[in-house]
């Protein structure tokens, strides 16, 4: 004959410093609950509702997420039940943030956390993590996953509300160590007497919004907090598959255009031009035929220009249409015992010609009166015309395997960037600007 | 199973766990602890204290594909809290334990000729303890005081008052707890579990819940 459970029977009473009421959910698990009207933390299972403490605050702090409120974590509804205020002092300055105790009466106790925007979902660790060592730190190893040690500090409770099943006072304090795989963090917290593991996941103020069904829109996150995923960590990942894909498609196309370019060669001829020439300089060339597909053409000329100059006005006429496309060049060269410049030969690359019959219309020119110094030369050039059709061009290529990296470079570098911001909030902070996330 | 007459009240008395040894009774609360058939009342039973364990008597539930009732339990209260050891009876008639801290569960069995255990004198936290080969670490020492019993239990436990625990967990969630009661120490080692995992029904409703 089994007896029956009862139901929890308390589920208010009267704070005895001020006569306040106060709501209790957490059933029989509840040691001590605090009486916001008073500030007053009272013994729930002492008969005569004894004042542990009393304690005061600045101000009132209202959590984000009220007492009472249920939300669904993992499947399950908890229920917001306890809310601390934690604070560490760090070179003077104090750091807070805020925990919440959820229950549900078959799961047990949960906790969440919130710093500027960041939260945690936490909870208690069945097992006991293995200290260990990672890159010369100190680590824990939990389920074969590292865990690096991110912090240590003495956290202080600096306000308090609603119940806890423990006790709990304005002032304890807590040995806290942070270890961290993001999104994941194991925490131990010592006490005289006790340690304590917790496993907290890193959620977005979206998550806990929707998780909770509150209204507006949560704070936004400031900052990097030490377990948050990078957010490009897997974005640097995906832009280096994508420069890997883009690269090999590149190089396909490299030798496609290598294999059928045909580089057909149409018209070469050797020309001489001398300033002593009087009359017209001008000349066009005989007809030459383009065949195939629309293809670039390619004038290249050599001269035999040395400590000089020539400049070369062109025009390429197709011969049945009268279509010209215009353009000059042009060549110098120059050079001393140890030096150069410019080149004794240019090339001129004439995109999409039709097929057709074209002819080369050339007017040479150079200087009357040459007045440079190192213009000494015969006032005359020899040079050669040569002209090819379908030319493979591969300096767009060469541009594209510079190009296709940068994205993933990029990502790498912001990658770096939000370590070492995440790292600067650690005991491991540096000065330097090294990244602090050196084994990995 | 034993029926009977609880010799404080005469109301009727019985014994489902065959290996049980202690009951209560349901209707005079007191500790009837059985000789064979004959019926010892040998103390009576303060109130329990309220608790909000969702488990309850008749709960069941399977552990390592073993079918289990719970039969009934002892309550232990210390300055942090209470907590229950749910006898578990199972079917092929081994007893085991399920113990319930503020909805933390671990499932534990006597171990029988355990090895020498440190003396509780003698025993503090974070020491390591090699426990049934298996690299333990001490990570409570609980005084604790005995605050009941309820339903069958396979042996006698009624006239305890203060106590020590210790816990001890390992990296892969092992969980033991030595019960200083008695000399030599009980130990009692396990794991610990998920909720639900243990797959209980007739569980206690809580209003709301």
């Amino acid at each position: 004959m089994a007896a029956k459970a009862a139901p929890p029977q308390v589920r208010s009473l009267t704070c005895p410093n001020c006569g306040g009421a106060i709501e209790l959910r957490g059933m029989a698990h509840t040691l001590n609950a605090v009486c916001v009207q008073c500030l007053s933390i009272i013994d729930t299972k002492s008969e005569t509702l004894q004042i542990v403490q009393k304690f005061k605050a600045k101000e009132r702090i209202q959590p984000l997420i009220p007492l009472g409120t249920r939300g669904k974590l993992h499947g399950d509804p908890y229920e917001v039940i306890g809310f601390q205020v934690r604070t560490i002092t760090v070179d003077g300055t104090d750091y807070s943030w805020h925990e919440y105790l959820l229950f549900n009466p078959y799961k047990g106790f949960r906790y969440l956390s919130f710093y500027s925007g960041h939260w945690n979902d936490i909870k208690p660790l069945k097992g006991l993590p293995v200290i260990t060592e990672s890159g010369g730190r100190k680590a824990v190893n939990w389920l074969n996953t590292t865990y690096k040690h991110f912090q240590n500090a003495t956290a202080r409770t600096t306000y308090v509300m609603g119940e806890f099943p423990y006790q709990v006072r304005v002032g304890d304090e807590a040995a806290v160590d942070d270890y961290i795989a993001p999104p994941y963090m194991l925490s131990s917290e010592t006490i005289p007497g006790e340690v304590t593991w917790s496993l907290g996941e890193y959620k977005t103020g979206a998550d806990i919004w929707k998780a909770f069904n509150l209204p507006g829109s949560p704070p936004p996150a400031v900052g990097a907090y030490a377990n948050e995923p990078s957010p490009h960590t897997g974005s640097a990942a995906k832009w280096f598959s994508i420069a890997v894909a883009l690269w090999t498609l590149t190089f396909v196309l490299l030798v496609a255009t290598a294999l059928f370019s045909s580089n057909e060669k149409i018209f070469s001829t050797l020309y001489t031009y001398s300033e002593n020439t009087p009359g017209e300089h001008s000349f066009v060339t005989p007809i030459f035929e383009v065949k195939g597909r629309p293809s670039n053409v390619e004038i290249e000329l050599g001269t035999n220009l040395h400590q000089n100059w020539a400049y070369f006005n062109m025009a390429l006429i197709n011969e049945q249409t009268g279509q010209a496309w215009d353009f000059g060049r042009e060549v110098s060269y120059y050079s001393g015992s140890d030096w150069s410049e410019g080149s004794a030969s240019d090339t001129v690359r004439v995109p999409s010609v039709p097929a057709g019959r074209y002819y080369l219309r050339i007017e040479p020119e150079m200087d009357d009166h040459p007045t440079d110094f190192y213009t000494t030369g015969p006032r005359n050039v020899t040079y050669s015309v040569t002209i090819r059709r379908d030319v493979p061009t591969y300096w767009p290529f060469v541009i594209a395997f510079l190009l296709i990296p940068v994205p993933a470079i990029i990502a790498v570098i912001r990658s770096w960037a939000f370590e070492h911001v995440r790292w600067q909030e650690s005991d491991y902070a540096t000065t330097s600007g090294d990244s602090g996330d050196d084994d990995e | 199973m034993l029926k009977s007459n609880c010799p404080q009240c005469g109301a009727p008395v019985e014994f489902k766990f065959s290996q049980a040894v202690q009951t209560t009774c349901p209707y005079c609360r007191s500790i009837i602890v059985r000789h064979d058939v004959n019926l010892e009342k040998v103390a009576e039973m303060s109130d329990i204290p309220q608790d909000a364990s969702p488990i309850q008597l008749t709960t069941e539930g399977i552990y390592n594909n073993k079918a289990f009732y719970v039969a009934g339990r002892i309550v232990y209260e210390w300055h942090g809290g209470g907590w229950n050891e749910w006898h578990l009876a199972f079917q092929d008639g081994t007893s085991g334990w399920l113990s319930d801290a503020q909805a933390e569960y671990a499932v534990s069995f006597p171990v029988k000729n355990p090895v020498a255990l440190p003396p509780a004198h003698n025993i503090v936290r974070g020491q390591n303890v090699r426990i049934q080969n298996i690299d333990m670490t001490v990570t409570t020492v609980t005084k604790a005081r005995y605050a009941g019993t309820e339903g069958e239990l396979p042996f006698e436990y009624w006239d305890k008052t203060e106590l020590t625990f210790v816990d001890l967990r390992s990296p892969s969630s092992h969980f033991a707890t030595i019960d200083y009661s008695e000399d030599p120490p009980l130990l009692f080692h396990g794991e610990m579990v998920d909720f639900d995992s243990l797959k209980l029904r007739n569980l206690r409703q809580f209003e709301g819940w």
